[in-house]
């Protein structure tokens, strides 16, 4: 036991050594080789439990039983036999003159006459004015599943409560605008928002990324100014994300600020905006994704095997036609691939968007890249810091919406780059 | 003999069916169009300096402003023990000591995992195990980070006020934060190790089996030491990471600084803090509004460094194998 430089599991040569002196510490080497794979394994196994967690956590506040109340019985409401659902626009109105303050009546007025708004946008309002349901209780999927008693006894000690089981995420929570009120709630501003905002990035970072990519792989020479792009790229990439939020808000937001509200091309509503607008969210996120584009899209080009290049010149191409014609189609699907990759990671950022300014609550959808912004993220964000339960079902199912948002771009970066990589 | 008679009837053939061939001038010709383009695609390189250049400018610009205010002083700045604007103390070290803390407590969980994932991946799995525990892992690196601020509220803080005691635990806490932003760091300190454990020769590891050790001791005193630059780098960047991330802290960690080491308590780091200043209602010029660029500029030029200590590591210390 005493020489241990020894090399070790070496057969002994008779005479030389006691076997014995080996055996005891090979079974200890060799447990302990055991219980340390144990151990890595473990810790794969975590990380997939961790995932797993958080998936579980976020299907649990999805669905589960709900008891609200309303301020006024639906049922009240009906006009001549008609129920509320199914009045004219008119007559919603009535509802809604006779039901709420003159000043809210009028406020609303200013917002958009009513003579303009569609019946179901008045439906909206009498619910949300006038019917009122405000959230009592909500319990998660789990709860809802295996302490039935607790909710049944909620509902039998509270009569006037409503209850029901309820999926958070639905087709109304999906095509609904913002509320104040989770039972009416919906994302369908922020998803086009979400969708305008990567539209703007994609137009920015794209062609931006692309071209400064070709630069440095086919024109730039090793000069130092070359070398200063390259090596400052790569620091741009490690730079947190909030920093481009702190840019975004300097440069969009406050120094071009007329150019992002619009109001140098007269575009209205740029007086509020005040340069907190989608264009300013779009190109900040641009900013954000640039290196990575650039950076995916240089491992492409230079997969791009160099005899091809070579025939191309050789026919007399010029410099350009060789990477238009033949280096760029070649590269397409890593760079696509890779540019989809990028883009996935900017629809689920948040802190920038915060720091240039999303908006709190709209109550329109946005029309042009000049209006107010919120994204998906940035709602999810919003409903998980109210203090409220049901708020947290909303985030819950907003997450979902995000989530499955994401899969679908990758699940199509992947079908793209097969795609494309088998014509090629 | 052939080629040349070929050679000689070439041009009679071809007076016979096209007009005479004309000189032609075969120097380069200035391409005006392509001198455009490459202009352009210079400018689309150049523009990420632009950018840096921007980052820079505009936060030591405001930061500037912050520091020559009449309430601000830089010796303050950077020992006061309290950031209460509202009564002009300025004292990074409350926002700096719960950042640190959450990234400690996220390195904690990310570095051993993350080692013990890599070692198990790159060592120990089969391939077809390997194929498909990495896409599992990558979807916990592609999952938005607000997504892990709601999973940190609503999952981790209750289980740890249920573990240790409702009394202990408070609702935002930076230990939970911390906890959560580990499993976020967590595919990437693996990843990285991961590449660079693999990129260890395969010869260095029969080398070893064939002196008698054991899988364990190839992996842990051969292979480990081999690829120790990659996974300092991966580490460092992680840090770099766990630093500048932001929305995990902004809902789990809590909202108003607060000087405290103890975990379980709220305390609100650099990133949360200019979250929750800039999504109210922040007017330009105002102190509030210079002091985020402030403490933005150091955040910078901490990840910064880091990163560059990161990429030196990379290059000086990498081992070449062949």
């Amino acid at each position: 036991m005493n020489d241990t430089r020894r090399p070790a599991g070496l057969a002994p040569i008779e005479g030389q050594y006691d076997s014995g002196d080996f055996e005891p510490r090979l079974t200890q080497r060799h447990r302990q080789g055991v219980v340390w794979q144990a151990l890595f394994l473990a810790s794969t196994l975590i990380g997939i439990v961790a995932l797993s967690a958080l998936l579980y956590n976020i299907f649990n506040q999805a669905f589960g039983y709900v008891a609200y109340k309303s301020e006024l019985n639906p049922a009240s409401l009906a006009v001549n036999g008609v129920p509320l659902q199914q009045l004219p626009k008119a007559e919603l109105v009535n509802i809604l003159q006779e039901n709420v303050s003159k000043g809210l009546f009028r406020r609303l007025e200013d917002d958009q006459p009513f003579a303009q708004r569609s019946r179901k946008d008045v439906y909206d309002l009498v619910v949300q004015y006038v019917v009122q349901y405000k959230v009592e209780e909500a319990w998660t999927l789990q709860e809802s599943i295996f302490a039935r008693d607790q909710v049944m006894q909620y509902a039998s000690k509270n009569p006037d409560a409503v209850l029901r089981f309820v999926s958070w995420i639905n087709p109304a929570f999906i095509t609904s605008q913002q509320s104040s009120n989770p039972i009416e709630a919906g994302v369908l501003t922020a998803i086009l928002g979400s969708l305008w905002t990567i539209a703007i990035t994609i137009l920015f970072a794209f062609p931006v990324g692309v071209g400064a990519a070709i630069y440095l792989e086919e024109y730039a020479l090793d000069t130092p100014i070359n070398r200063i792009i390259r090596v400052n790229i790569n620091n741009l990439a490690g730079v947190p994300s909030i920093i481009y939020g702190m840019l975004g808000l300097a440069i969009f937001v406050r120094l071009l600020g007329p150019l992002t509200s619009g109001a140098i091309f007269q575009a209205g509503k740029s007086a509020t905006s005040n340069g907190r607008t989608i264009l300013s969210a779009g190109l900040t996120l641009g900013l954000l994704i640039l290196p990575v584009i650039i950076i995916n899209a240089q491992e492409a080009i230079k997969a791009v095997p160099n005899s091809l290049r070579q025939a191309s010149f050789g026919l007399g191409a010029t410099k350009w036609q060789t990477v238009w014609h033949h280096v760029l189609p070649n590269a397409l699907p890593g760079i696509l691939t890779g540019t989809i990759l990028s883009v996935s990671r900017a629809i689920g950022e948040t802190a920038p968007l915060v720091v240039v300014g999303a908006a709190t609550f709209l109550n329109f959808l946005p029309e042009s890249v000049f209006a107010k912004f919120t994204t998906l993220p940035i709602q999810i964000y919003q409903w998980t810091s109210r203090p409220q339960d049901e708020f947290r079902n909303l985030a819950a199912a907003a997450i979902i919406v995000l989530l499955i948002l994401l899969l679908t771009l990758n699940a199509s970066a992947v079908l793209l780059r097969n795609r494309l990589s088998r014509r090629i | 003999m052939g080629e040349q008679i070929q050679a000689a009837a070439l041009p009679a053939t071809r007076d016979r069916e096209s007009p005479p061939i004309q000189e032609i001038d075969l120097s380069q010709r200035p391409h005006i169009s392509e001198k455009i383009i490459q202009g352009f695609l210079f400018a689309c390189g150049a523009f990420s300096i632009l950018t840096t250049l921007g980052i820079v400018y505009e936060l030591s610009k405001e930061a500037l402003l912050f520091f020559t205010d009449d309430r601000v002083s830089l010796l303050e700045f950077f020992t006061g023990l309290k950031w209460q604007p509202q009564v002009g103390e300025f004292g990074i070290l409350p926002l700096l000591n719960a950042t640190l803390m959450t990234t400690a407590f996220a390195m904690l969980i990310a570095l051993p995992l993350g080692l013990g994932v890599a070692i198990y991946l790159s060592e120990y799995a089969s391939p077809r195990m390997r194929n498909t525990l990495k896409p599992i892992l990558e979807v916990l690196a592609g999952i938005p980070t607000v997504v892990y601020g709601y999973f940190a509220l609503t999952f981790m803080t209750p289980l740890l006020r249920s573990i240790l005691g409702v009394n202990m635990v408070s609702i935002y806490n930076t230990a939970s934060a911390g906890i959560v932003m580990g499993i976020l760091i967590l595919p990437l300190v693996s990843s990285m190790s991961e590449d660079a454990l693999s990129a260890v020769p395969r010869s260095l590891r029969e080398a070893a089996y064939s002196l008698g050790a054991t899988k364990l001791e190839t992996a842990l005193r051969i292979v480990l030491p081999a690829a120790i630059s990659g996974i300092a780098a991966a580490v460092i960047i992680s840090i770099s990471r766990a630093i500048g991330e932001t929305m995990i802290v902004a809902i789990a960690a809590g909202a108003g600084p607060n000087f405290t080491f103890n975990p379980f308590q709220s305390a609100e780091t650099m990133t949360g803090h200019i979250v929750r200043i800039s999504g109210g209602d922040l007017s330009y010029d105002s102190i509030d509004y210079n002091s985020i660029f402030a403490i933005g500029l150091m955040l910078f030029f901490m990840t910064l460094t880091l990163n560059i200590i990161s990429q030196r590591i990379v290059r000086r210390f990498r081992e070449v194998y062949e």
